[in-house]
C-alpha cells in the first residue's frame, strides 16, 4: 500500500500539493507514482518564472522502466526547483513527499482547496 | 484473462509488482529494479521465464527440417549437449523469432521461443514440416499434461547456487561450457541466459518448479523481474524479439549477421530474399553524452542520414543511458550523433552493440 498523507492536496495525475505559509506551493509526485514508475534515474524541471496553466506538462521523471510526465496541478508560476531530485532522482523513490520537485505562485490560491484530498486521491491510486 | 505461470503464487508471496507483459501476469520488479541488475551482475539473480516455450523435436528428420527452417545451420550442432542461437524467418526475409536450438540426438531437439511468438511460431513449423513431409514430431511444452517450467539463474555465483540447491545436477553440469544443456533425470541445465553473466536456465516439471525457486531463494539468490532482466540484456547486447527486430526487419539490418549462414549451398526459409536485399542497415549501440535517457523510436540524426533506437533505457552498470539502434551504413564507432528526446537534439557516442559481461563495463 503507498503512502497518502492526509495533509497534502492531490491532483488525479498523481502530484501531490502543499500549501506553504508564504503564498507558494510546493508540488511533487505521490508515493504511488514513484511506486508505479519504479527506480527514477532522470528527473527535468522547468524554468523558474515560467507560467504554467493547470494540467500542461511542467516537468519529466523517468525511470529505468519509463518516461512520464509531470503535470502542473494547478495555474502558476514557478517560484524555485529542488536540483537535489535532479542531482539524485532516487531521493524521489526514497521518500517521495521529502523529494518535492518545484514551488510555484498559484494564479488562484483557492484552486489548491479544489483539488483532491487524500481519501479521493487514495480512492484514484487504488483504482490504477 | 491473463496467463499464469507455474510460479505466480511465488511472485505474489514476494510481493512482486506484477505487470501485464504480453498477455502474462508477471514480475517486473520485487523492489528495486537496480538492485536486481546488481545482483546478476555481480552475485546471483533468478528469473521466471516460464513463459518462454519450449518445444520438442522428434523425429528421422529433425536435422533436415531444422536446416530448411532456420537461418543459423544446425550442421554445427555436433556434439550432443550443444545449443545454437537462431532466427527464423519468413519468405521476405523478416524474423518470424529467434530461438535457442538444443541438439540431444539426431532424432531428437529441443527449442526454446519467445513467449509472445509461441503460438505462430508453433503454427510456422507445423505448416513447414508437412509441405515439406518431414517425418518430425512438434510438441509444445509450455500448457497442459507434461509442462515444464524454467527457472534462469545467473550471475557469477549461479553455478554454485544451483549445485546447492541440486546437487545431483553438480557432477553432469558443472563441466558445461557456454551454450551447452545436459539432462539429468527430469531436469534440463542449460549453460544459456540472457544477461551476459555465467549461470544456468533449468527446465524442470512444473510442479516443481516452486520448490526449487523457493530453496534458490533460500540459498540466497535473488529474485530478480523482468525489469532488470532487460537492462541485463540490453547492456549485454542481446536483442529483444519485437523491439530490435520483427517480421519486417531483415537479421542482417538487426545485428544478427553472425547468425546467418548464407555462404554455403544450404538453402533457408528467407534465404533468397536476404540475398537479394543485402544489408540495408547497421545495428550499433548508443552511449548518452548529454543527461537524459534514451528509448525504443526515438530519431538519431547522423551525419550519414537518420537512424532509429530499437532498445534504449539506462544502464545500471555504466549509470548512463545506452541504446541499441539501426543507424545508417557508414557511421562509425566512436563517432558523434544527436538523438531526438521530446523535441531536444541531445549528443550521443556510437559504440559497439555491447556495453557490460561478466559484471564489467566493456565499452
Amino acid at each position: 500500500m503507498s503512502n497518502v498523507p492526509s495533509n497534502l492536496k492531490y491532483a488525479a495525475s498523481h502530484e501531490w500539493v502543499l500549501k506553504n505559509a508564504d503564498g507558494t506551493v510546493t508540488v511533487g509526485i505521490s508515493d504511488h507514482a514513484q511506486e508505479a514508475l519504479g527506480d527514477l534515474v532522470f528527473v527535468e524541471l522547468p524554468e523558474v518564472g515560467a507560467h504554467y496553466a493547470a494540467e500542461k506538462e511542467i516537468a519529466v521523471v523517468e525511470s529505468v522502466k519509463a518516461a512520464a510526465d509531470v503535470y502542473a496541478p494547478i495555474a502558476g508560476t514557478v517560484t524555485e526547483v529542488n536540483q537535489a531530485a535532479v542531482d539524485a532522482p532516487e531521493s524521489v523513490n526514497a521518500d517521495a513527499y521529502a523529494a518535492w520537485l518545484f514551488k510555484m505562485t498559484p494564479d488562484n490560491l483557492a484552486d489548491v482547496d479544489a483539488l483532491l484530498d487524500a481519501a479521493a486521491y487514495q480512492a484514484v491510486a487504488d483504482a490504477a | 484473462m491473463l496467463k499464469k505461470t507455474v510460479l505466480n503464487a511465488a511472485h505474489r508471496a514476494l510481493n512482486a509488482r506484477m505487470v501485464d507483459f504480453g498477455g502474462w501476469d508477471m514480475p517486473v520488479n520485487y523492489g528495486s529494479q537496480i538492485e536486481e541488475h546488481h545482483a546478476v551482475r555481480k552475485d546471483c539473480g533468478m528469473f521466471d521465464v516460464s513463459h518462454m516455450c519450449p518445444v520438442d523435436l522428434v523425429g528421422a528428420d529433425c536435422r533436415p527440417f531444422l536446416s530448411r527452417l532456420v537461418a543459423n545451420d544446425v550442421a554445427k550442432l555436433t556434439v550432443s549437449g550443444k545449443a545454437l542461437y537462431a532466427a527464423m524467418l519468413n519468405e521476405t526475409g523478416g524474423v518470424i523469432d529467434d530461438l535457442i536450438i538444443y541438439f540431444l540426438t539426431d532424432t531428437r531437439f529441443r527449442i526454446v521461443v519467445n513467449a509472445g511468438t509461441a503460438d505462430k511460431d508453433l503454427a510456422w513449423m507445423q505448416a513447414k514440416a508437412a509441405e515439406w513431409k518431414m517425418d518430425v514430431t512438434i510438441t509444445q511444452r509450455r500448457d497442459g499434461a507434461g509442462n515444464l517450467g524454467i527457472i534462469a539463474v545467473q550471475g557469477p555465483n549461479a553455478r554454485a547456487k544451483v549445485w546447492q540447491v541440486l546437487p545431483q545436477v553438480k557432477a553432469a553440469s558443472e563441466g558445461l561450457k557456454p551454450f551447452f544443456a545436459a539432462e539429468v533425470d527430469q531436469y534440463f541445465i542449460a549453460s544459456t541466459g540472457y544477461t551476459g553473466e555465467d549461470g544456468y536456465e533449468i527446465m524442470l516439471p512444473a510442479g516443481e518448479a516452486e520448490a526449487v525457486w523457493n530453496a534458490l531463494k533460500d540459498a540466497g539468490v535473488a529474485p530478480c523481474g523482468l525489469g532488470a532482466r532487460d537492462t541485463l540484456r540490453l547492456e549485454a547486447g542481446m536483442n529483444l524479439y519485437g523491439q530490435d527486430m520483427d517480421e519486417t526487419v531483415s537479421p542482417l539490418d538487426a545485428g544478427l549477421a553472425w547468425t546467418v549462414a548464407i555462404k554455403d549451398a544450404r538453402d533457408f526459409v528467407g534465404k533468397a530474399a536476404l540475398t537479394a536485399a543485402g544489408q540495408q542497415k547497421q545495428f550499433l549501440g548508443l552511449i548518452l553524452l548529454d543527461k537524459g535517457v534514451l528509448r525504443g523510436h526515438q530519431k538519431v540524426v547522423t551525419a550519414q542520414g537518420e537512424g532509429e533506437i530499437t532498445s534504449g533505457s539506462f544502464s545500471p552498470t555504466l549509470q548512463q543511458s545506452i541504446a541499441l539502434a539501426r543507424l545508417p551504413l557508414g557511421v562509425a564507432i566512436g563517432d558523434e550523433v544527436e538523438v531526438d528526446i521530446r523535441g531536444k537534439l541531445l549528443k550521443a557516442r556510437v559504440s559497439k552493440p555491447v556495453f557490460a559481461r561478466n559484471g564489467k563495463a566493456v565499452v
